[in-house]
């Protein structure tokens, strides 16, 4: 089997709007794929799909070689994903939350403590591993979801914009980490990313969405020759247009600002 | 270990380390008992009930039961919120068994709380009727407990946001309260009353726990046990259907 990832005619509709419009890719073993789009564009909606959060409209997507719609229980165990917005337990300390994976994803209980363990000083938590999840900072929050992200040996990882709000040092950190476990454990990656530098210096191969729809996919060098522009950002720019895209806030993002207003902000 | 075990446990450690929670939820209760139970307590005994104190206590112990769990249930909404409960829907094991995990928790939290309020009520002047039935009493705490988790689950799984809370807060939380005679004897009901309070799952748990500590109970208490056994199982059965359906 060549392609970890397959993914045929996939199309997801909310009501009126196509969110997806018949997309078809394919994701090699070991392979660092990057998925960029401007807002909007699909590319949170994509991941859900691959990721079984959410139910396609139409098409077929083939995971590790499971079909997420009949064989979602095998294909989950095949990834590790980092979701865009935080997914940890606030009121659990950063041990208990990556005890609570390695339960869900049915980590053998004799290797618990030394997987978390090598997780935890790897991504340099071990020292604050009894402490809340709530005490940490958000580029701590980010290192330990990569950490759990992690914990069952994922053969794909999905990392959601993993490096939003992060600064410079951890986002290098974090990328050598990654490039190093997937050239070690031919660990898939497949991430998204506004930072066109951070596509360019790490990802393989790279599809480009725009309005649910991939409208160029190849190596930076290939987007870079099609467009005949200098840098990935330029080519990106002339594929997708320079008009700025609005997207919805939800009701999920309007609560959350709500809720953080009331408490003061004081986060 | 197991997913439904980390899963009850987390409920658990969570409740026990919010103290405001643990706090704020016992002022509550203590209110209505020491309000009620003394405010109407002279004109209950004076129109024959005997202590009032006496019947409101499991009442009392009801309701702190019925909103510690229910709101344990719908706190899958900051869950969603927070993201966290994406984490547990990705993950490889059915959704059947987290939404049990979680709503076991839940029951167990409620039934907490309501052993710290029945302990609160000693204080204040309650006497259980007799030791030997206090397992049973027990018992109702529970399945009230898992019932109206149950109930939060299946609300919280439709609902996107707290806005429409306030809603389920007057419509149906007060409502399920105030109709189970927690705090009034269902005897000489005018008819309509008598037939929603007869609806009502809470009055089965309210007079059973009755029966268990007071020894007196409008219905048998294996009538009270069968109907808020299968009420409960039923919405067993709606919160995992319904949270099944999740999709984030």
């Amino acid at each position: 089997m060549d392609n970890i990832i397959e993914v045929t005619g996939l199309t997801k509709r909310f009501g009126d709007f196509v969110a997806v419009d018949n997309i078809s890719f394919g994701v090699k073993k070991g392979e660092i794929f990057a998925f960029l789009g401007p807002n909007g564009a699909g590319k949170s909606t994509t991941i859900k799909i691959l990721t079984t959060l959410l139910l396609p409209t139409q098409g077929k997507v083939i995971v590790n070689g499971f079909d997420v719609l009949k064989d979602k229980d095998n294909a989950r165990k095949s990834f590790g994903i980092v979701f865009q917005d935080p997914s940890l337990d606030d009121d659990l300390t950063a041990y208990e939350n990556m005890q609570l994976h390695a339960v869900l994803y049915s980590v053998p209980s004799g290797e618990i403590a030394q997987r978390i363990k090598d997780l935890l000083n790897f991504v340099e938590l071990f020292d604050r591993k009894d402490s809340l999840v709530k005490t940490f900072s958000g580029g701590m929050k980010r290192r330990l979801e990569i950490a759990r992200g992690l914990l069952h040996h994922p053969k794909i990882l999905f990392l959601d914009e993993p490096t939003l709000g992060l600064d410079p040092q951890t986002r290098n950190h974090m990328w050598q980490y990654v490039q190093n476990l997937s050239k070690k454990e031919e660990m898939t990656v497949f991430f998204t990313t506004h930072y066109m530098e951070e596509a360019e210096k790490i990802a393989q191969r790279i599809a480009i969405i725009d309005k649910g729809k991939i409208i160029a996919i190849g190596t930076s060098e290939e987007l870079k020759k099609q467009t005949a522009t200098n840098s990935l950002e330029e080519a990106f720019l002339k594929l997708t247009g320079s008009a700025i895209r609005d997207e919805e806030a939800s009701n999920i993002d309007k609560m959350r600002q709500h809720r953080q207003a009331r408490r003061g902000g004081g986060r | 270990m197991n997913v439904i075990y980390i899963l009850w446990l987390r409920q658990v450690k969570k409740y026990f380390r919010s103290r405001s929670r643990v706090i704020g939820s016992l002022a509550q209760p203590l209110l209505f008992l020491l309000a009620f139970g003394f405010g109407f307590g002279s004109v209950y005994s004076k129109a024959g009930g005997g202590n009032y104190i006496q019947f409101l206590a499991p009442g009392i112990i009801a309701m702190s039961v019925l909103f510690t769990s229910i709101f344990t249930g719908i706190e899958i909404i900051w869950d969603r919120q927070f993201g966290f409960l994406k984490e547990t829907l990705v993950a490889p094991v059915s959704r059947f068994e987290i939404m049990l995990g979680r709503t076991l928790g839940g029951a167990t939290v409620g039934a907490i709380q309501g052993v710290i309020v029945l302990l609160l009520t000693l204080i204040v002047g309650f006497r259980p009727a007799s030791i030997f039935l206090l397992p049973f009493g027990f018992l109702f705490i529970f399945l009230i407990g898992v019932l109206f988790t149950s109930l939060g689950t299946a609300i919280a799984s439709k609902l996107e946001d707290m806005q429409g809370f306030q809603l389920i807060m007057n419509f149906l939380i007060m409502p399920i309260f105030f109709l189970s005679g927690a705090l009034f004897p269902l005897k000489g009901l005018p008819q309509i009353m008598e037939i929603i309070t007869k609806i009502d799952p809470l009055t089965y748990g309210v007079d059973g726990l009755r029966g268990t500590l007071i020894g007196v109970s409008n219905f048998s208490l294996s009538l009270d046990f069968t109907v808020l056994a299968i009420v409960t199982s039923a919405f067993l059965l709606l919160g995992s259907y319904l949270f099944s359906k999740i999709q984030v």
